[in-house]
């Protein structure tokens, strides 16, 4: 691309610039409610359900979200919406249901922090140590990915996008913490929202809706199935994707989906924040019925493009060698410059730099309290006042925005964004999926089998990664096919990782000393008296709305079959 | 939350997009009388005319709703 897609009008400079005083004034309004440490890393404990549930989708709904995935859509088909609904909704309902009152009732700070009081400092700092490493690095893709947009659809210098988004967040994120984080997720969101549906509803019209969408698809790509979710999972070559279902059931739906969504501190540490367990366990099912809808604003449109747009998009390195070519990243940018003149524009592009700001504070915010509890005050200075540890946190947000501006130049050398993002997920989530879920249910688990099982299954992962990006080939041993693509790869690796991480703690723990009992109180299934919730009604019980949501799940994976 | 005086994060979000759909709105009523000249697809809908009154409903539903009530 060596030329802007289009040119913003003063209206729409007008709305991103408003965009940008309403964030940082917000900012500016909370510092003064941020004065300890409760304060600044947890929002006080204060957030309802709603805020909580609300922020707690946005800090996972960065650009990468908006671009990437609508790129996927386009590469993929509907095959991407596995990574909304079971690779997302199931996970959720189970952080809600199941896991929320363990990390809730001990009154953890962070998912490090609840390692360190189930299994003890080493596996504390192990997790945190790679959950820092992975944060930088997500920030920095996400950081690139906010740049490379702003420069194909506006042709704006891609070093100015990156720093004058940057330290936006910085400041924000300096001045009140996570409340601030929050306060402005929330805002994100229903920008993200009203800036995006635009496209999918005028793509509607256009193609003829849902029909007329999928009858073009046909007429353009013939052969090919964009539009079932699971009928052509049936064999490894009859999808676009190359997976087989026992691929997204096991490796996405069960341990990628449910490490992300239930031990990334990214997102958990937006539950943690809620005023009540109540409100903590809602959280998570509030923000799974808009995950649901998610879709609809970044897979549609990646779906129209395949049906709308005059050109086929092709892959990074196809366009390096195809002048005046797009690529899949460019769908979302591609469908914006179709459908929406001045006003609208800005609204579109406002919502894709409120994607990549709320996906960066969630980083950044998360880095901070990781950092500061779980490495600076465990590690390095552990009887500081808590000003002190408020001070650290500020300057941390500082300092992790710019590791993260450092990450992006390094990841643009990077061909396929969301490829990246998941090979990051498989090596360090799923292992740490299973360290915390045999640590939640199994009284067994012993403080050794904690760090080494997270350690084996981190390690095994890593080397599954470089043995396939050495040797192609052995993908057939990895993804059980040689005709897997990068995102097979990625579930079966997070797969393997993941049973390696429970075997070796199995082991582990048979041959080593168990906590005793009074120490796993509040910590572990059985050995907690989880809080009753009272005599209220049916429609107040989070386990209802779970029902709800787990329903609408399972009709539309029927209707989309 | 946060005890008494504390705006709600709604009222923010009321104002900015009252704000959004004022200019989205008068921008759409200006191209019903001076179409732009390079136009988008289905710009004979007017877009940005009727999304804008929405942006500007329920700005100033949450504007109004939870607009800061003085001590």
């Amino acid at each position: 691309m060596t030329e802007k897609l289009l040119t913003l009008s003063p209206v729409d400079l007008v709305i991103i610039g408003l965009y940008f005083v309403m964030v940082l004034g917000i900012g500016f309004y909370l510092k003064r409610f941020t004065k300890t440490g409760e304060d600044f890393f947890l929002a006080g404990r204060d957030m309802t359900s709603w805020i909580a549930g609300l922020s707690f989708v946005a800090a996972n709904l960065g650009s990468l979200e908006l671009m990437g995935w609508a790129a996927s859509a386009y590469q993929y088909g509907i095959l991407a919406t596995h990574w909304y609904w079971i690779g997302a909704i199931p996970a959720m309902l189970f952080l809600g249901i199941v896991m929320m009152p363990f990390y809730y009732i001990s009154r953890t700070h962070s998912v490090p922090g609840y390692l360190k009081l189930r299994f003890g400092e080493p596996a504390r700092a192990l997790s945190a140590i790679t959950f820092g490493f992975m944060t930088v690095l997500m920030s920095g893709i996400n950081m690139y990915s906010m740049a490379l947009v702003l420069k194909i659809v506006l042709g704006w210098d891609i070093h100015f996008s990156i720093w004058i988004s940057s330290l936006t967040v910085a400041v924000y994120v300096f001045l009140g913490g996570l409340l601030s984080a929050i306060f402005n997720e929330v805002l994100q969101f229903f920008l993200i929202w009203l800036g995006a549906i635009i496209v999918s509803v005028l793509g509607l019209i256009e193609a003829g809706g849902w029909s007329g969408m999928v009858h073009r698809i046909h007429t353009n790509f013939p052969g090919q199935d964009y539009t079932h979710l699971w009928a052509g999972l049936g064999s490894f070559t009859s999808n676009p994707m190359g997976i087989h279902w026992t691929g997204i059931v096991l490796g996405l739906g069960f341990v990628i989906s449910f490490g992300y969504w239930t031990t990334d501190f990214l997102v958990v540490q937006r539950v943690l924040s809620a005023k009540d367990l109540r409100s903590a366990k809602m959280a998570p099912i509030i923000g799974s019925a808009f995950k649901m809808a998610v879709p609809f604003i970044v897979i549609l449109p990646g779906l129209l493009g395949l049906a709308v747009l005059p050109e086929h998009l092709v892959g990074e390195s196809q366009a390096a060698t195809m002048p005046g070519a797009h690529t899949y990243n460019e769908v979302l940018p591609l469908m914006l410059a179709r459908y929406c003149g001045p006003g609208l524009l800005g609204l579109g592009i406002t919502a894709l730099i409120a994607g990549f700001m709320s996906g960066m504070a969630g980083n950044v915010s998360a880095f901070a309290t990781v950092w500061t509890y779980d490495i600076y005050r465990a590690l390095i200075r552990p009887r500081a006042s808590d000003n002190h540890y408020v001070s650290m946190g500020r300057w941390c947000t500082i300092l992790g925005v710019l590791i993260s501006i450092g990450t992006a130049y390094v990841v643009m050398q990077f061909l396929s964004i969301m490829d990246y993002v998941q090979a990051l997920f498989s090596i360090f989530i799923a292992p740490l999926f299973g360290t915390v879920i045999l640590g939640m249910l199994w009284k067994r688990a012993t403080p050794a089998a904690g760090f080494w099982g997270l350690l084996a299954g981190t390690l095994s992962s890593l080397a599954m990664f470089l043995w396939v990006h050495f040797d192609p080939s052995a993908l057939r041993y990895i993804a059980l096919s040689s005709h897997a693509q990068n995102m097979a790869e990625n579930m079966y690796r997070a797969l393997w990782s993941w049973i390696i991480c429970v075997l070796v703690t199995v082991a582990v723990s048979a041959v080593t000393k168990p906590k005793p009992i009074s120490e796993l109180k509040d910590l572990v299934y059985g050995a907690t008296v989880i809080p009753s919730e009272g005599a209220v009604s049916l429609v107040h019980r989070p386990i209802f709305w779970a029902g709800v949501v787990f329903v609408v799940f399972v009709v539309l994976n029927i209707i989309f079959w | 939350m946060h005890g008494p005086g504390f705006v709600s994060i709604w009222f923010f979000i009321g104002a900015l997009l009252t704000a959004y759909g004022l200019l989205i709105t008068a921008t759409g009523l200006y191209e019903l009388g001076t179409p732009p000249a390079n136009a988008p697809v289905l710009s004979n809908l007017h877009a940005s005319l009727w999304w804008g009154l929405v942006l500007l409903i329920i700005g100033l539903i949450y504007f109004i709703k939870f607009f800061p009530k003085k001590q």
